[in-house]
This record gives C-alpha cells, sequence and structure tokens, in this order.
C-alpha cells in the first residue's frame, strides 16, 4: 500500500489518479500507522510553507515523516518543507535537506511556471528520463543546490530539481503533472 | 531553459465542448474528456476548460466533470466560468482542477483574488481578463465580453498582481474569433507592467502567429479554440513549426 500524506495542501487527488493510473493502490490518511507501514510515502504539497508546516507540527506528523524508514517522495512544497529553513514566513522546516529555502529575485516571471528540462540527473529516480526532458514547475520559491541535489533546474538561477537524503527522495517538479516523462519518474520510485 | 506553453481552451455547455465565434454563433465540438486525452496526447502544454453554461444548478455537473478530467489526464489545468465564491474555488480544487480562472467575479469582488491566494496559493489564482479597445484604451469587460465596466486594463492588471493573483489569461475581443493574429501591442504593454506570467489569448489563425507572440512579446503561453477544435492546425504541426523557428517549445 502507498501512503499519501494527507495535509491542508490542494490538489492531493492529482497525485492520487496518477497511481491509479500506474495501477497502484493508495490511501491519504494522517494516521501515523497507515503512514509508516506503507512501503512507499507520497509527500504531496501545493500551498504556503509556514500554515503547512504548522499543520503538520499540530497533527505531530513532522515527528511521523523523519521516522519513516521505506522510500517517501516530496513534490514541490513537500521538497521545500524537507529542507532546513523556508523564507516563506520565516519558516523552520523538517531537516532532511541540509538547504535553505529562498524566495526567486524578480529578474524574470515568478512563479517559475510551466515546463523546463534539468541537468546532472543521478540516481535510480531518473531511469529512462533524460536531460532533455521537460518536468512540469510551478512554484515563487526554490531550494538551494547542496551534494543531495540529484538533479538541477536553472531558472534565474541554479535550484534542486529534485534532492535525495537515503530514502528521503523529493521533487519540485510535479512528476504527476508532467505527462509521460512525471509518470516514468513516479514508476520509478514505486519500483526502488 | 522554460517553454512558451501551448493551450487549448475547451468551452464547455452542458458538458460538452463548444467554441464560440466573437462570443455569439456558438458551435457543437465534442466530448470534453476525449478532446481533453486527444490534446494530451498530441502534446498540449497545459488545458483550460471555460464553462459558459455555469448556473448554479450546474455547478455539480461541472465538479463531477473536473473530477473525470483528473481521473485522465496527466497535465495541468485549469477550470474558469462562473466560479463566485471561495467554495465554488475549493470545490474545483478538490476535484483536481490545478488552478481556476476568475473573470466577472473578481472584477464585482477582487477580495475573492487575495483569498484565493490565501487558502490555495497565488500559483492556482488564474485571472482572466476580457478587454476591448475603446476611444484610445484597453477596457475590461465582464460576463463573457457582453458587459463593458469603466475599469482600465492597464490599472486591473496591477491591481490583481497586487492583490495575488498568480497568472493572467489576457483575451482581446478585439482579435478574438478574427483568426488575424494575437493582440501583440497589448500582451507586450501587460507582460512588461506585471511580474506574473500572461497567456495571450484571441486571434490565432496561423502557425506564423504564435512564432509572432513568442518573438515579439514576453507571453509565456499562447492560448487558441477553434483552430485546435477543428484540426486547422495540429498541435504536433505547430510545435514542429515552433521548435524549426528556434521557439523553445516542449517537444513529446
Amino acid at each position: 500500500m502507498i501512503a499519501i500524506i494527507k495535509y491542508n495542501a490542494g490538489n492531493i487527488r492529482s497525485v492520487q489518479n496518477a497511481l491509479t493510473r500506474l495501477g497502484y493502490e493508495s490511501i491519504i490518511t494522517d494516521d501515523k500507522d497507515e503512514i509508516l507501514n506503507a512501503s512507499k510515502v507520497i509527500f504531496p504539497g501545493v500551498g504556503e510553507a509556514s500554515s503547512a508546516m504548522k499543520y503538520l507540527k499540530d497533527k505531530g506528523l513532522d515527528q511521523v515523516i523523519l521516522s519513516i524508514k521505506n522510500p517517501m517522495l516530496g513534490i514541490c512544497l513537500g521538497l521545500q518543507l524537507m529542507c532546513n529553513h523556508s523564507e516563506e514566513g520565516d519558516t523552520k522546516c523538517l531537516g532532511i535537506f541540509n538547504a535553505e529555502v529562498k524566495k526567486f529575485p524578480p529578474k524574470e516571471k515568478v512563479p517559475h511556471m510551466g515546463w523546463n528540462s534539468f541537468s546532472d540527473l543521478k540516481g535510480e529516480l531518473f531511469k529512462d528520463i533524460k536531460a532533455d526532458n521537460d518536468m512540469y514547475y510551478v512554484h515563487s520559491y526554490y531550494a538551494e543546490t547542496n551534494e543531495q541535489t540529484v538533479a538541477t533546474c536553472n531558472y534565474i538561477l541554479p535550484f534542486s530539481s529534485a534532492m535525495q537524503n537515503n530514502n528521503f527522495y523529493a521533487t519540485q517538479f510535479h512528476p504527476e503533472k508532467s505527462a509521460d516523462v512525471g509518470t516514468q519518474l513516479l514508476k520509478n520510485f514505486l519500483e526502488l | 531553459m522554460l517553454k512558451k506553453r501551448i493551450i487549448p481552451c475547451l468551452d464547455i455547455r452542458d458538458g460538452r465542448t463548444v467554441k464560440g465565434i466573437n462570443f455569439v454563433d456558438i458551435t457543437d465540438a465534442g466530448d470534453p474528456i476525449e478532446l481533453a486525452k486527444r490534446y494530451v496526447e498530441q502534446g498540449a502544454d497545459e488545458l483550460v476548460f471555460l464553462d459558459i453554461t455555469a448556473t448554479v444548478e450546474k455547478r455539480k455537473t461541472l465538479v463531477e466533470l473536473v473530477t473525470h478530467i483528473s481521473e485522465e489526464i496527466n497535465i495541468p489545468f485549469t477550470v474558469g466560468g462562473g466560479i463566485n465564491t471561495i467554495e465554488d474555488v475549493s470545490a474545483v480544487i478538490k476535484a483536481g482542477a490545478d488552478k481556476v480562472s476568475v473573470n466577472s467575479a473578481a472584477v464585482k469582488n477582487p477580495d475573492l483574488i487575495t483569498q484565493i491566494a490565501n487558502e490555495f496559493g497565488s500559483q492556482c489564482c488564474v485571472v482572466a481578463i476580457d478587454t476591448n479597445y475603446e476611444n484610445g484604451d484597453w477596457m475590461v469587460y465582464v460576463h463573457g465580453g457582453r458587459t463593458p465596466t469603466p475599469i482600465k486594463t492597464m490599472d486591473w492588471i496591477k491591481q490583481i498582481e497586487e492583490l495575488g493573483a498568480g497568472e493572467i489569461l489576457l483575451t482581446s475581443m478585439n482579435n478574438d474569433g478574427t483568426k488575424s493574429g494575437f493582440a501583440l501591442e497589448l500582451t507586450e504593454e501587460v507582460s512588461k507592467s506585471v511580474n506574473i506570467p500572461v497567456i495571450a489569448s484571441g486571434g490565432a489563425g496561423r502557425k506564423d502567429h504564435f512564432k509572432t507572440l513568442f518573438e515579439t512579446t514576453h507571453a509565456s503561453a499562447g492560448l487558441a479554440a477553434s483552430i485546435f477544435h477543428y484540426g486547422e492546425i495540429p498541435i504536433p504541426e505547430l510545435k514542429r513549426y515552433l521548435l524549426k523557428e528556434n521557439i523553445a517549445i516542449r517537444w513529446t
């Protein structure tokens, strides 16, 4: 069973629909045991960092996430909440990735919205995916690159398109909205 | 590199796809889900569904349709038409839409933009503007282009950006349905005046209209309906042409 962490973030149903299309059963849950017993966990997210972190803490989900042993995939705001700290609402985050989340300087249109390619793809998440494949992004804040960065995207500046720390994976883009290439990435994650 | 987006718009009435020519003379053009899936296969970068019935009793139909669309397609989509309250927004987003587009309701109650941004994030708040050029100014129209307002488009775009809009869907009523090209000067003026993405709409009739749009303005996307529906310009043919012309396009 795949667990999708339920919290006050927007469009969670899209993630579940993507899993269903791939033939995987999933539950949307905030129950500790269901999350910890799941073979894979997805931590989705569209929304604002400080209110999302507050919600996670109020429900005790921050500690649950940190004790997950099976592979977890954070998506979009999920990736940002897995970093140390976000400028959005000056929010202390989960600290899984040793990176700071910052707001894009307004040198181009913000949010970074649409399809973009990436570079320096590392690891099994990117099996059968090429750097010139485009993924769908929509975000105004970005995670800096560091040694945990496993794919780099460039918009205004280079930022972490995907990150990994042991069993914790995350993408800034939305694989569930990135057509067949995104579906391939989800498939790669589910087959880890 | 961030790609320029090609967005087919599907006008929906009573669960079916239609396209207005200059906002009147509506003809039937198919089943929205089948059409949406075909566009995704063809390489559309995003879809917009505009519910032009949008009466209260039809709301449930729209939410059901959004649920089905979300089950079937794997690219982002926006839903608009008759979204008046934060409850309407919530129903559509929870059914699986990525963004909502508000038009008349935002003009009547600009706070709705801020409410959407606060509750669901700016990224899901598209403000659609129907604008008509008259007496030297671009003016905002509401109710599907039927009702004029005293609001100047250049003032309105700055206001909606401040209120928290994440994107502007800009339709030139003078160009819509003419197939004579996008309103380039207007699009560029709007794109330069705000820092949020602008989708240009109205007037696409030939492939080179998209090339000119992306070469001469800072529009992030081009939207069209009839040329895609009736197969006048298949999306793969349009994208192949734009790639050859060195426009940054997603190729699948």
